[in-house]
């Protein structure tokens, strides 16, 4: 399946001092797939524009902080 | 030339009073991938680029001003009204000592700016495959500045400030696309 997140799994020490993070996750932005953008791809509408920050759908990638998630009770 | 339009480029509400944001914050202000730097770098290396991606440069170039005036915004509404007892628990005492309550071209860490954190080299590739780096990097100050933020209003603020590092990015690749691009071959999508 085709995300915008990516993960991986650090090394975990046995005499780790802090208690492990057992999965690390990185952004892998939709920049990185599109190459030139191709016509006619779907828009938003223009007050959902200027609300996302983009007029095209395929580049909407929006960032949520762990407490957010928490209160929006989703995970990233 | 330019026009000034005498509001924000997206709105800036700011929920909570906590100065120890602004301390993250002045990172995107007068920090190395900061708004400031990516402005400064971008409209000057217009100079020198191939006349295709002059009118790119200058676009993002502008924008970037306006997102510098969007953090602004951010840092004077989290410390405008702290006392000096505040600032020094945020961690902004030496800032205090210093400049009180004035906003400053300087790093999270409190390092002023320097021209040092841009680069012009005059060469097209080199030039904006370093924009591209500064727009990554932009984007993921953003998200370590959003993990630490529980205010869900500034959060929407940075959100779409995130956003935009995403499309520039991709700009500075599509003109990248067209710098390499063989004279003369027609382009296939
Ligand atoms: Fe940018």
């Amino acid at each position: 399946m085709f995300t915008l997140r990516k993960a991986w799994h650090p090394y975990i020490s046995p005499f780790d001092p802090c208690k492990p993070i057992t999965v690390k996750t990185y952004s892998t932005p939709p920049n990185l797939y599109i190459g030139f953008q191709p016509p006619n791809l779907p828009q938003f509408s223009p007050i959902e524009a200027l609300k996302a920050g983009t007029l095209w759908k395929a580049f909407y990638d929006p960032w949520y902080s762990p407490y957010e998630i928490v209160k929006r009770g989703q995970s990233q | 030339m330019w026009v000034y339009e005498k509001k924000l480029q997206y709105p800036v509400r700011v929920g909570t009073c906590n100065p120890k944001l602004a301390k993250f914050l002045i990172e995107q202000y007068g920090g190395a991938d900061g708004e400031l730097a990516a402005a400064l770098r971008y409209l000057n290396q217009r100079y020198t680029i191939p006349d295709k991606v002059i009118g790119l440069l200058t676009d993002i170039g502008t924008e970037e001003f306006a997102h510098l005036e969007m953090i602004a915004t951010m840092v004077y509404k989290l410390t405008k009204d702290a006392t000096p007892e505040q600032m020094k628990a945020a961690g902004l005492g030496a800032h205090y000592a210093n400049h009180d309550n004035a906003l400053f071209y300087e790093n999270a860490g409190g390092s002023p700016f320097t021209a040092t954190y841009i680069q012009a080299k005059g060469d097209p590739i080199a030039d904006l495959y370093e924009d591209i780096a500064a727009e990554e990097k932009a984007r993921a100050t953003y998200q370590w500045i959003i993990n630490m933020s529980d205010d869900t209003d500034l959060n929407d603020s940075l959100r779409f400030l995130r956003e935009r590092e995403i499309i520039h990015s991709q700009r500075f690749r599509e003109a990248v696309e067209i710098l390499k691009d063989e004279q003369g071959k027609k382009r296939v999508f």
